[in-house]
């Protein structure tokens, strides 16, 4: 009988589906703050304006030019090959012994980092030219114009996708069992053998990977409506009727 | 008279269309000067390549005797000498209204947050939006909007106050409030430059009036002179068109 067979399981491996979903939880988060950051940084670079001459100009065009390579490149090959290439083709070219965990993160951070630098580029393409134009108008400094007026909204403009991306890295982590990763499908596959009850296994982790993937749906959607603020606003003091005296002269 | 800015022989083209031609002109201390003209004249691009968010393609910007079109000269220390207020408002999306009147403030004249939120308070008191300290822009009316970008020009106590049309994106009953402030502002003695498409308000407001066509000044006097005695024929046919 399935049912108890699931009890069984669990009650048997729990603490293997623990350390896997661990190791999945690891991989994706820390893989994805790495992606974000790279896609943040890759993200600027494609957006700074091109100079009009020079060396700058030159030097800005071959970064771009990589940035490309990457970004096209990481898009467009499917994660289980990439793992494949630079786990294998690591240790075969420098004689590297990587933790198979490191690996991973490097991995996701990779492939996040080709998926982010578009988002980052579309959030910062979004937030209004006259954004920009008020900043300089105080007398702010590109520097200072990026900290403090557009990147703040940029972030605002790209956690929806980032946490889309962070569901779907937990998920994606899977494809990494294929380097003897113990994330929490190579658990689950160990489980199933040992038992030769591959249904009852993988219905368990269907479910975490469920819970998962929705308690970070709900924390990105806690952190979005925070930075939103209140829909409302609290008036200060009281009208006053009388006018107020102008005086600036100077 | 002491002049603050003083323009010379300014052109600016885009691409190989020229939209300003061999402009000369000057705003003095305390003076509220108006710039009209009908869509495409130029007195946007005149009042962008003031505070230089156009690059003009010739001629001198005179600002406390230097030139600041010089490659040498800092725009962002001559920036914060202008304050800007845009047709579209553009106010910060990320701050709420005291903070997008402190943030230059702390930024751009390194004054501490106390004393920066003292000089908002004062500004937006005096555009009466002191009461929405906590609001953010999105939750604004348009002339609310207004009301508190002119107040974030004012935290800067800029030498000069530019209008880019601050009235050209209200509806109809929040022109009135953004013009009342504005009418407040010019008997108070600062300094201001105005494009707009308001003529009574001109009429009223104004030391003197510019009257900008295709890209040159056509005519520039006394309000009294350009409204009722035009002696251009091009500024007679557009204060009829604009007037009846």
């Amino acid at each position: 009988m399935s049912l108890e067979w699931i009890i069984k399981i669990i009650e048997m491996y729990w603490p293997m589906f623990l350390r896997g979903a661990g190791v999945t939880l690891l991989i994706a988060s820390v893989g994805t703050i790495f992606g974000a950051l790279v896609g943040l940084l890759a993200g600027i670079i494609r957006t700074i304006p091109m100079p009009e001459r020079g060396a700058k100009k030159a030097l800005l065009k071959v970064i771009n030019i990589l940035l490309s390579i990457y970004i096209e490149f990481f898009r467009g090959t499917p994660m289980i090959v990439q793992a494949m290439v630079i786990f294998y083709g690591s240790a075969a070219a420098f004689g590297w012994d990587m933790d198979p965990i490191i690996a991973g993160i490097v991995i996701v951070s990779i492939n996040t980092g080709a998926y982010m630098a578009e988002i980052v580029r579309g959030g910062i393409i979004s937030v209004d030219q006259g954004q920009y134009e008020a900043a300089q108008a105080i007398g702010m400094n590109h520097i200072q114009t990026m900290l403090n007026v557009v990147m703040p909204q940029v972030i605002r403009n790209i956690l929806p996708a980032s946490g889309n991306h962070f569901i779907i890295n937990i998920k994606d982590t899977a494809v990494l069992s294929v380097i003897s990763i113990t994330e929490l499908f190579f658990q689950t596959k160990t489980v199933a053998g040992n038992n030769y009850r591959y249904f009852e296994a993988f219905f368990i982790v269907s479910i975490i990977y469920f819970v998962m993937t929705y308690a970070v749906t709900l924390i990105l959607r806690y952190f979005e409506r925070k930075l939103d603020g209140p829909d409302n606003y609290s008036m200060v003091g009281h009208k006053q009727n009388n006018e107020t005296q102008v005086d600036l002269a100077k | 008279m002491e002049t603050v800015i003083d323009i010379q022989r300014l052109s600016k083209s885009f691409g190989s269309h020229e939209v300003l031609t061999d402009i000369h002109f000057s705003v003095n201390k305390g003076e509220v000067v108006c710039i009209i003209g009908s869509s495409g004249s130029g007195k946007s691009t005149l009042l962008r390549c003031v505070n230089l968010l156009e690059k003009p393609s010739g001629g001198k910007i005179i600002y406390n005797g230097e030139n600041i079109l010089d490659d040498k000269h800092d725009i962002h220390l001559y920036r914060r000498k202008l304050g800007m207020v845009f047709q579209q408002f553009n106010l910060f999306n990320n701050h709420n209204v005291l903070g997008n009147c402190v943030i230059g403030q702390m930024k751009v004249l390194k004054r501490s947050k106390e004393e920066a939120e003292q000089v908002a308070l004062k500004y937006l008191k005096v555009v009466g939006m002191d009461r929405f300290v906590n609001a953010k822009p999105r939750q604004l009316s348009g002339g609310q909007k207004q009301r508190v970008a002119i107040a974030r020009a004012l935290s800067m106590e800029p030498d000069v106050l530019l209008f880019d049309e601050p009235t050209s994106a209200l509806d109809p009953e929040m022109v009135g409030e953004v013009l009342k402030v504005m009418k407040e502002l010019a008997g108070s003695g600062l300094t201001m430059l105005i494009v707009t498409h308001e003529m009574e308000f001109a009429k009223e407001v104004s030391d003197r009036v510019v009257f900008m066509d295709k890209g040159v000044i056509a005519e520039e006097g006394s309000p009294e002179q350009i409204f009722n005695h035009p002696t251009v024929d091009r500024t007679r046919e557009f204060l009829k068109r604009t007037l009846q």
